[in-house]
């Protein structure tokens, strides 16, 4: 019995042992098996990515990268505020290449640290000037828009029912019907744009507005639209694209719908994703050059049918059911990417007004 | 006061264990061991304190503004906020544990073995995954509400954000580890001790009270000290729920990009966990749990439960459907409605096909087994000095050291891992992101789990036993692995199982510190859930939940 035990945990621990130490680390890849299973990768070189931007969402993107290039592409995935914090603590010594964000709060903290390096002219010249960082160390990927998400049938007319432009959610017909996440990095992103386009005092009105109407907190975007949708709240301030999940799980019935404020404003913001190459990049060349894919008509494509994102660029159709580009900003706030950087001011303010804590 | 009174309970004893030991052989060996024990501790202990090292680091560089954060009002609501979810959390815990425990050891419920493995289940839940799913379930019109309307009438849920929320959650995914901690001291518990009360003229309840209750105190306190500084790192559940904990607040000034004023708030966790720590230390008396009597535990005798075993089925079941099945049931139903809309949801994108799905998920969970299990296993033999030292050796610096095991337990993962990072990538730049790395990693996080259950075991183990075996000419390896070893065994198994458990549901080490592209069944389930995959989310859940039941199912049952 006992000797039964002893040959079960030999049995089965050692090949464990065995196979996770071979697991390789970080840099070792290539020098374990140089060129053995992929002869012409290891002549393309490598890329490492950190990726603010999850899994499901942008592996395939990178898969046809590789696919097309035959670079070696490795990714460590977590959340945008994780890999902007692991990147700040490895400073120069950093294994990355390219810090890929879900938005631009996380590259603005590594642009104030110095770790950006600048990008060439014709990649940044491929996106409008306003979905570039000014100082040219980053560039947006795809756009997202901040949009009302509202039930049905709580509002069947939206056109009438909801107002042109979002600071009108102040109105007190609106008590107890709102939902909002105001400690998500989207709506503060949204903050930042109203301080930005209306000044502080009347951000401050606005968010005292909404507060004194009870809106139910949420989490982040995915529940308030499940929670719009179950009739919890009558309206959602939320990103355009969560709705698109929920109807590709839950069917056109999902009783929900997105609202673009036809006023612009900041109240239908577009966000970009975005990405930059280290300073330390030891693989600046494979950088740039799966930047420029994603900034292609393929990449860009990717984003418009795949994950319901506005494309960057020129001259791509966007998902049926979206607003062109152009009808968003119609109000053209002119919002450059670095003032959306600076949450540190929004959070301040949304401390001050004990919105969050 | 207390500490000289607790000394001079301690001196004799110390003593009195000394004595033997006097006797010419032993001595220069088991001072040899004990130098090398205690160097072993101290490597241990030097990997911890790299954690508050960098914190300290940090908060130099951020200078004023933390000064002024932590005396503000709103840090005091905030730390009244932590301590009264950890306090409540903790208590409810042991109420829903200690029924469960001596239900599924001492009585002859029906399939005990099967309530064992359900009952400590609810573990392997990330947190951050399980408030999410009751966050869904019990909404005010969510999955409970629609199903409770056409029977009740229920409009409203009432909404729970807030404590009560935060509250439930926590307590639904702790409890299991004073389960677990009090399983093993139960199974260790000699029954003479209780049939002596009995014999005594004590009823059940009286023996319960006087005897198995306090000796089962170490196990009791050891489980629920896990509990209390599991709440205070956890961070899933009070951001789903909107309760201002010391981590939430921690995780805001990381959304924000100030590494500086976040490592000021953790720094203060670090604080309040020492005061924790301390009175713990006090509250676990100076009472000797090792058996005095000669001879071997018998096998426990079964309470036959007669009718009494319907209401204890009834409360084992509705823990079982609350805090497993309810969860259980949101996934199946967000995978059957994803699969009834379009069968190719599973997949990330149109080129993807079955099979490679089928890969990917094989992979992550083959990660998530191996790197858990190793942890489990490695951690079990680390822990061992620290826990032997502790009960055999106990001196300010042994106590000393175990304390500061438990030191960066309390933290959110993701400090950790920055305290990692930082240190990791200036002095072991070869090792950075490899699996050693996330061994180490999950050390610091999770070593008290192994500790706290080996020394309650160790506690139990009367140091008369091992000297009789020295006694009879055995060289101290020898008595360890044919006496101390067995006897400690279920001690052992329940640690290792803990830090199994909480290892595969890890996520911010793991996705920080892990060789490139190494993705587990947490790392999956997070990436879907975070971006409303929920379909794509329910498939490595659900094999998460399976894979963890796996290694829990083999204890119980070699369990006679």
């Amino acid at each position: 019995m006992n000797r039964l035990q002893y040959v079960y945990f030999i049995g089965l621990f050692v090949p464990m042992l065995l196979l996770a130490a071979c697991q390789p680390a970080a840099g070792d890849a290539e020098e374990d098996q140089p060129s053995e299973s992929t002869g012409q990768d290891a002549d393309n070189g490598q890329l490492i990515i950190y990726s603010g931007r999850s899994e499901s969402l942008v592996q395939p993107i990178i898969d046809q990268f590789a696919e097309a290039t035959g670079i070696d592409v490795q990714v460590r995935y977590g959340s945008t505020m994780e890999m902007a914090g692991v990147l700040l603590e490895e400073g120069a010594n950093s294994p990355a290449d390219v810090f890929y964000a879900q938005d631009p709060g996380g590259l603005g903290a590594l642009q104030s640290a110095g770790m950006l390096a600048p990008l060439p002219d014709d990649l940044l010249d491929k996106v409008p000037s306003r979905f570039v960082s000014t100082a040219g160390d980053w560039v947006g990927m795809s756009g997202r828009a901040r949009t009302v998400v509202y039930n049905v049938d709580a509002l069947s007319d939206p056109e009438s029912e909801l107002p042109q432009d979002i600071f009108d959610f102040v109105d007190p017909q609106w008590d107890g019907r709102i939902g909002w996440a105001p400690t998500n990095g989207s709506f503060q992103a949204m903050v930042t744009a109203m301080r930005t386009t209306w000044g502080d005092d009347k951000t401050s009105e606005w968010l005292q507005g909404i507060q004194a109407n009870n809106p139910v907190v949420y989490p982040n975007n995915t529940p308030i639209v499940a929670g719009t949708a179950a009739g919890e709240v009558d309206v959602g301030f939320v990103n355009h694209y969560y709705l698109h999940r929920f109807l590709a799980e839950e069917g056109e019935d999902f009783p929900a719908r997105n609202y673009f404020l036809p006023g612009g404003g900041p109240g239908s913001l577009i966000m970009v994703s975005g990405a930059g190459v280290l300073q330390s990049a030891e693989n600046a060349e494979n950088a740039e050059k799966f930047l420029s894919f994603l900034l292609s008509v393929p990449g860009q494509q990717y984003f418009a049918s795949q994950t319901f994102e506005y494309p960057v660029i020129e001259g791509v159709a966007i998902a049926g059911g979206l607003p062109e580009l152009e009808a968003l900003d119609a109000v053209a706030i002119d919002i450059q990417p670095a003032e959306l950087a600076d949450i540190q001011g929004t959070q301040d303010l949304l401390l001050e007004l004990g919105i969050i804590d | 006061m207390e500490i000289s009174s607790r000394q001079a309970i301690i001196r004799p004893r110390f003593l009195r264990k000394r004595f033997p030991r006097a006797s010419t052989r032993r001595r220069p060996q088991s001072r040899l061991l004990y130098w090398l024990f205690l160097a072993a501790c101290g490597t241990v202990v030097a990997l911890i304190l790299t954690v508050p090292l960098y914190l300290i680091m940090r908060m130099v560089g951020s200078g004023r503004e933390a000064a002024q954060l932590l005396v503000k009002a709103s840090t005091l609501q905030i730390l009244n906020n932590t301590i009264l979810l950890a306090a409540a959390v903790t208590a409810a815990a042991i109420l829903i544990a200690l029924p469960v425990a001596w239900l599924t050891t001492r009585t002859d419920l029906p399939g005990r073995r099967i309530w064992t493995i359900l009952s400590a289940l609810p573990l392997v839940l990330p947190s951050y995954v399980a408030a999410y799913l009751f966050a869904t379930i019990l909404a005010p019109k969510g999955m409970v509400q629609q199903f409770l309307e056409p029977l009740t009438g229920l409009e409203r849920m009432p909404s729970l954000v807030g404590f009560p929320g935060a509250f439930m959650v926590l307590t639904f995914i702790t409890y299991p580890y004073i389960l677990l901690t009090t399983r093993a001291a139960l199974q260790r518990m000699d029954p003479a001790m209780v049939e002596a009360a009995r014999s005594l003229g004590s009823s059940p309840w009286q023996a319960f009270r006087r005897v198995t209750f306090p000796a089962l105190r170490p196990a009791i306190i050891a489980g629920s000290i896990l509990v209390t500084l599991y709440v205070l790192r956890d961070f899933g559940a009070v951001t789903m729920w909107q309760y201002s904990t010391f981590t939430r607040v921690i995780y805001n000034r990381y959304l924000s990009y100030r590494l500086d004023t976040a490592a000021a708030l953790a720094f203060t966790v670090v604080v309040v966990t020492v005061i924790i720590l301390f009175i713990e230390f006090q509250a676990r008396g100076s009472m000797r749990y090792d058996r005095l009597s000669s001879g071997a535990v018998r096998p426990q005798r079964k309470v036959a439960l007669g009718h009494w075993k319907w209401p204890a089925l009834f409360f084992l079941g509705v823990l079982i459907t609350v805090t497993l099945i309810l969860p259980l049931t949101g996934l199946s139903v967000w995978l059957w409605r994803g699969l009834s809309q379009d069968s190719s949801i599973l997949f990330s994108s149109v080129e993807n096909s079955s099979f490679e799905l089928f890969i990917q998920i094989t992979a992550a969970a083959w990660n998530s087994l191996s790197v858990s299990l190793i942890a489990a296993i490695l951690l079990a033999f680390i822990a061992l000095p620290i826990s032997i030292l502790v009960v055999r050796y106990p001196s300010r610096l042994t106590h000393l050291f175990e304390r500061v095991t438990h030191l960066s337990y309390a933290l959110p993962g993701l400090v950790v891992a920055l305290a990692l990072v930082f240190f990791g990538i200036q002095y072991t730049q070869s090792l950075y992101q490899s699996t050693p790395m996330l061994l180490a990693a999950y050390l610091v996080l999770f070593i008290p789990q192994a500790v706290g259950s080996q020394r309650v075991a160790m506690m139990q183990i009367s140091p008369r036993l091992e000297e009789a075996g020295r006694s009879l000419g055995k060289r101290p390896w020898t008595v360890f692995r044919r006496i101390t070893f067995p006897l400690m065994r279920p001690g052992i198994l329940a640690g290792a199982a803990l830090v199994f458990l909480t290892c595969m549901k890890e996520l911010p080490a793991t996705l920080i510190l892990s060789p490139m592209g190494f993705s587990t069944l947490a790392t999956q389930i997070w990436a879907n859930i975070n971006e409303a995959f929920f379909a794509r989310a329910a498939l490595p859940t659900l094999l998460l939940l399976l894979l963890s039941s796996l290694p829990l199912a083999v204890l119980t049952l070699r369990e006679k």
